[in-house]
């Protein structure tokens, strides 16, 4: 628990639109605006926070498909060796990809329709030169067992199978490079409740057997508190909070995990301890001065609307960025 | 999806092992108009390949004596009325004694059988092979045995005979015109939807100026440019280039606009997470999936050719007779004078209608098959 397998160090992603003839200058959307993470190996991270706060662009930095304005993102290879995720341009991703694999939120457009199932998981096994021919099938028929599915569906095309399953073909496909770190866009939000609860307990087991690391990043917190060990909490491109999965449940610390984990549904039915935040997410194009947060939080005062709180650990452990902690309030 | 999933286990393994190109043939076979369509179109090329053999006479064939022959009926009573083997009747011309007009009257005792795989005059299939047995004929080789099936010209030569050689130039133009066109089309496209950039805004703002450009007085100013009096192969290669200067930024749009929605598709996203290198992206994960819009685009472009290459003939500006094509037919029946006296020479552009027709619902029901894993 030493060295993390990946981190993140002030990393910043702003979308720019180039301002040209006959097209006005435009504010920059900051979808990502300075995150630091570190993800140990062996554990489940979860990123949550609602649309719009940059969780999906930090997935996509991660998986090198977008490239950062700003700041570090390494990786810790199967080598040993470190990799500046970064600075990795065109075909040098490649050798992030046999590390780090991603599972698509949709899993019907990120299955070829044109393709059978085997010639889907065949093409990382043929690509990173890890298997060919028979071996390949072979390691096809494995990686089908593994995920639940049975070897008939080699043959088959993605349009015979359901949601589920396709998801099931999807994780399939990110196994076949033996990764380390996978991340899961969304990777349960389109699926049933009940298959979705399925495809959770697959990816619990494939921890347990493969020694895997996860990245979730979701706005669904019963799938944060069923399979994360850690949170953290996205608001507008910055994290605001982050503990382990217990702890943030138990006690938030930052004023917005508070509404969020306030608007669970509860069987208590504890009505009076719903917090409604007022107003709206500010767009990421004019992000509020100061805290990010403050035109929002019911205890903002003059410091909040001018000084950004940085992401510190707190003694009880976890880190917040907050001037005013929920503790020292109560 | 509207496709029912079949229940047994067979054809419920076939669906599931069912290509795209199958699930899209399945899609199109539905698609009624499009079907029939489709014979139609095979059965046109049929005919223009095996022209001398499908034709009852050379389109050259010049017969002095039957000139502006009105459609021959074929009988199947004769004089007494009874019911007998299909035949025609001799024709004999008389002249209006006033007006000098040539008319033609059909003797009903003089008749001659309609035969399939009749003998003819010797002739060369291609040029090359020599037949003596064509697909419709007379039983005797009789002068006065004729079978003007749509009529004669002004020169006395067969109508039907005359489209179905036309037919080559007319089918064969629209096919390599939109060959030429998809080459262009697809290599400009595809730079201007891969790259984007500056590449793309000067490829788009190009298709932009040509398509703004009036048609007719382009294909004007290009056929002014090829020289006249070529051998007819020249000419109609160039008339393939002048239809592609226009017809190739349809195409190019089309490419264009598959590559960039499906640069955003979550599959190629994985292609590359799956270690694809570009090129392998782009040949093994993206040209299959648009491979059949292309098709379908293709087969919808075809039509614009014929109708462009008939209309530059008509003009006089594309292929010149002794060569035949249906714009070269059509141009016999510009004055009134004809179409008020021989009505007949107009039936190329009835061939002509048929064809576009026909090219028209089968590339929408192509198109419409292109995407078999669609809601819809």
């Amino acid at each position: 628990m030493n060295e993390p397998l990946l981190s993140l160090v002030n990393v910043e992603k702003h979308f720019t639109q180039s301002s040209g003839f006959l097209r006005p200058a435009v504010e920059p959307v900051r979808a990502v605006n300075g995150i630091s993470l570190m993800i140990h190996e062996g554990q489940t991270t979860a990123l949550v926070g609602e649309s719009g706060c940059g969780k999906s662009t930090a997935a996509k930095l991660i998986t090198g498909a977008i490239s950062p304005s700003a700041g570090q993102i390494s990786l810790r290879t199967r080598d040993g060796n470190i990799l500046d995720v970064d600075r990795l341009r065109g075909r040098a991703r490649k050798a992030l990809w046999r590390d780090v694999q991603l599972i698509f939120q949709d899993p019907y457009s990120s299955l070829n329709p044109r393709m059978t199932v085997k010639q889907i998981l065949a093409e990382p096994l043929r690509n990173f030169n890890i298997a060919r021919g028979a071996e390949a099938t072979k390691m096809v028929e494995e990686l089908l067992d593994r995920v639940g599915l049975q070897k008939t569906a080699m043959n088959r095309y993605p349009h015979a199978f359901s949601g589920g399953q396709r998801q099931r073909i999807g994780i399939a496909r990110a196994l076949a490079v033996q990764p380390r770190l996978i991340i899961g866009d969304e990777p349960v939000s389109a699926l049933d409740v009940s298959v979705a609860a399925q495809i959770l307990n697959l990816f619990q087991s494939l921890k347990q057997e493969l020694g895997l690391t996860y990245l979730l990043i979701t706005h669904d917190l019963a799938v944060v508190r069923y399979s994360a060990d850690r949170v953290a909490v996205m608001y507008l491109g910055n994290i605001v909070e982050e503990n382990t999965t217990a702890e943030l449940f138990a006690s938030p610390k930052h004023p917005y995990t508070q509404a969020l984990l306030s608007a669970l549904p509860s069987h208590t039915n504890d009505q009076k301890s719903r917090v409604v935040l007022p107003g709206e997410v500010a767009s990421a194009r004019a992000i509020p001065s100061g805290c990010a947060f403050h035109p929002r939080c019911v205890y903002a005062n003059d410091l909040c609307k001018s000084a950004a709180p940085i992401l510190k650990a707190q003694p009880a452990g976890g880190r917040v960025a907050c001037h005013i902690p929920l503790e020292s309030i109560r | 999806m509207a496709n029912a999933i079949p229940q047994d286990s067979e054809t419920l393994k076939a669906y599931a092992e069912a290509s795209g190109w199958r699930l899209g043939w399945a899609k199109f076979r539905r698609h009624k108009l499009a079907l029939i369509s489709l014979y139609i179109v095979v059965l046109l090329y049929l005919l223009a390949i095996f022209a001398e053999f499908f034709s009852p006479y050379d389109h050259s064939d010049i017969h002095r004596r039957h000139v502006l022959v009105p459609p021959q009926a074929v009988h199947v009573f004769d004089a007494k009325g009874q019911l007998t083997w299909p035949h025609v009747r001799a024709l004999k011309g008389e002249r209006d004694a006033v007006t000098r007009r040539l008319s033609y009257v059909e003797d009903p005792q003089t008749t001659f059988s309609v035969r399939l795989f009749a003998p003819s005059d010797p002739y060369k299939l291609w040029n090359i092979l020599p037949l003596e047995t064509r697909f419709l004929g007379v039983s005797t080789p009789d002068r006065k045995a004729t079978i003007f099936l749509l009529g004669t010209d002004s020169l006395g030569r067969d109508v039907l005979s005359r489209i179905i050689h036309g037919a080559r130039v007319s089918l064969s133009i629209g096919l390599v015109g939109v060959a030429l066109s998809f080459v262009i089309g697809i290599v400009l496209g595809g730079m201007s939807g891969y790259f984007g950039g500056w590449i793309d805004t000067i490829v788009q703002r190009t298709i932009d100026l040509l398509q703004s450009l009036p048609t007719i007085p382009l294909w004007m100013g290009l056929a002014a440019a090829v020289p006249p009096g070529q051998d007819p192969l020249i000419t109609y290669l160039m008339i393939t280039v002048i239809l592609s200067v226009i017809g190739w930024t349809g195409i190019a749009r089309v490419v264009r606009g598959r590559f960039l929605a499906l640069r955003e598709e979550d599959f190629v996203l994985a292609a590359r997470f799956s270690g694809a290198s570009e090129m392998r992206i782009i040949l093994r994960h993206m040209v299959p999936s648009f491979a059949s819009h292309i098709i379908a685009s293709l087969t919808l472009s075809i039509p614009e050719m014929i109708l462009a290459e008939t209309a530059l003939s008509f003009l006089g500006l594309g292929l010149q007779p002794p060569a035949v094509s249906w714009g070269v037919l059509l141009k016999d029946a510009q004055s009134l004078q004809v179409i008020s006296q021989a009505p007949w020479l107009l039936i190329p552009g009835l061939a002509v209608v048929i064809t576009v027709l026909a090219f028209n619902f089968l590339g929408d029901g192509m198109r419409d098959a292109s995407d078999p894993y669609g809601k819809a």
